[in-house]
Formats: structure tokens, sequence, C-alpha cells
């Protein structure tokens, strides 16, 4: 039932990203083509205020709902593996229209071959983590 | 009600995105998605595989919690929230599409050259949703998030290893559609 709070979060977070748009494979084309402000308008505005609020996480201003400090994690570091990562993500972001999140939204949508493009994030996934090790950082 | 029912604009969509982050952090988490699909290779039984995934997935399972409610949300907003699943698009951007063999373009929220059952079942479209699977699920892991965890999340702490990512993200987003796409649909 501790659970409950992050059901909740996540169907209003499925409502925000059907109402956005944001989901929409078109929406993601139109943003690499530079030819609508809408995603850059979403994205842009989330981060700005989020922004505000880390600075208050930060500083103790906003603290959890236990009292507790916010800690934000630390990315890992290394050039190489954000750089590949993030172009090789960008590609696939690009192809399917949909980043880890929408995808589940799309299942709700009853866009039954999204679930395709789950496994195979599932299995791009394992394949990281079998080389792991291996992968220059 | 008609408010909720049209499509938001952005200046409505962002804050409220960032009103997500805030609840997650104020609920003692990190806001990020693609972790999510390293928890679910452990369920399905990876870590017999790699010790990489040999994890205790119960200490995540607020976050699939999560993706059950994105699932829920996504089946409430479409069914008994939307005037219209139409998306507004940039008149060029409908005929690009078309020039490319997407009719329709903006008629529903996914093309049905790509997302429908029929196209799922031909080689073509098999291999291009799976391949697109693979390529989120590999670069997310490898780039340590996708665009909660390093496009929201990363930039707004100001972490640099979240603006390369980023920048990696347009590099591949780009290359996919103004070169590889038109060579896939062309």
């Amino acid at each position: 039932m501790k659970n409950i709070k992050f059901l909740v979060l996540g169907v209003f977070f499925g409502i925000i990203m059907t109402k956005s748009e944001a989901i929409s494979w078109y929406r993601i084309y139109e943003m690499f083509k530079f030819q609508s402000f809408h995603m850059y308008g979403i994205i842009g505005s989330a981060v700005a205020i989020s922004m505000i609020l880390m600075y208050f996480f930060k500083n103790g201003k906003i603290k959890d709902y236990l009292g507790n400090q916010i800690n934000i994690k630390e990315k890992k570091k290394g050039f190489i593996r954000t750089l590949v990562g993030g172009t090789i993500f960008g590609l696939g972001w690009a192809l399917a229209g949909a980043c880890p999140a929408p995808i589940f939204v799309l299942i709700g949508h009853g866009i039954l071959p999204i679930i395709l493009v789950l496994l195979g994030a599932m299995l791009g996934a394992f394949i990281y983590g079998l080389l792991s090790k291996n992968l220059p950082n | 009600m008609d408010i909720i029912i049209q499509p938001w604009s952005w200046y409505i969509s962002g804050p409220l995105i960032a009103f997500v982050l805030f609840l997650f952090f104020y609920f003692g988490k990190n806001f990020g998605v693609s972790t999510n699909l390293e928890t679910m290779c452990t369920i399905a039984g990876a870590g017999k595989v790699s010790d990489y995934f040999k994890k205790d997935w119960k200490e995540r399972d607020w976050a699939l919690t999560f993706l059950v409610g994105l699932i829920i949300g996504g089946f409430i907003t479409i069914n008994y929230l939307s005037a219209t699943n139409t998306i507004d698009l940039n008149p060029k951007t409908i005929q690009e599409l078309a020039n490319l063999g997407f009719a329709n373009a903006g008629d529903s929220f996914v093309p049905n050259e790509i997302f429908s059952i029929e196209s799922m079942l031909t080689l073509k479209g098999f291999v291009i949703l799976l391949i697109a699977g693979i390529l989120i699920g590999f670069g997310t892991r490898y780039a340590g998030g996708c665009t909660s965890g390093h496009a929201i999340t990363g930039l707004s702490s100001l972490q640099l290893p979240s603006l390369i990512a980023v920048i990696g993200f347009f590099i591949g987003g780009l290359v996919m559609t103004w070169i590889i796409f038109p060579l896939i649909f062309g």
C-alpha cells in the first residue's frame, strides 16, 4: 500500500503525457525537424521550473515528506558513455517516436505493437548489462 | 471540463511535468524511468545469465507501480479525457511525411505505417520496432538515463554528464530523422 502514491503519480503522468501529445510519434518527428516549438516548450519549461526546485532541494528549503534533506543522485561520469549512449538512444527515440515512459502510456492507448518496442528495449538493456564491464567509459 | 478534454499547450504541460518531478523527490525518490528496463530484465531472470542483473528488484517495486500507473493513465486519457486524437502538426511536416509515404499524418497519435498490427507483421515493420527498442534500451542504460533522468532531472540539477547525454540524444535523433529515415521509408 505504501506504493499507492506512485501508482497515482503514474496515472497523473500518463494523463499529462497524453494531453501534452509528448507521446505522439509525430511530435517527436516534428521536434527533430525543427518544425514546431511544442516539444521544446514542454521540455524547456519543465527544466526551467525544475531548476528552481533543485535550488530549494539543495539548500534544504524544501525537504521530503519525512522532513529529510532531498538528495539528487549524481549521474555516472564519463564522456564516451554519455555521448555514445545518448546518441544510440537518440536514434531509437526518433525511430520509435517514444522514450521509455511514453512506451508504457502507449500500451494504455491500446497500441499493441509498442510492446515489441518494449521487449526490444529490455533486450537492449540486457545486452548492455552483459557488455557493461567491457564498454569504454 | 472543456479545458481538460482539449489538448494541453506546452506552458501547461511543462510545469506539470516539473510538478511530477517535485512529487518524486518529495516522496524520497529520484525521477527517472529507464532504470526500470534493467529491473524488468532482473524479473525476467537475467540474473541467471549475468551478475549485473543479480539485484533485489523488490527494492524498486515502487517504480514498477509507477509504470502500471502510466498504462492506466494512458488508458483513461485516450478513452475518457480526449475530445480529439488528432495532432495539430505543422503543415510542412504533414507534407514531408506524405512524401515519405505516411498518409494522414497527425490523424492519430502514432502512424499506422509503423504501429499497425499489419505493419508489425511484415519483416521490415517487425525489425524497425525491435531495433528501435534495442537502441532505446541499450542507449539509455549506457548513457545512464533517458529524457526524464538526463534531460529533465540531470539538466535542471546542472550535471555535466546530462548535458553531454542530451547533446547525444540530439545527434542520434537528427541523424535518424534527417538521414536514416529517408533511406528506410523514401
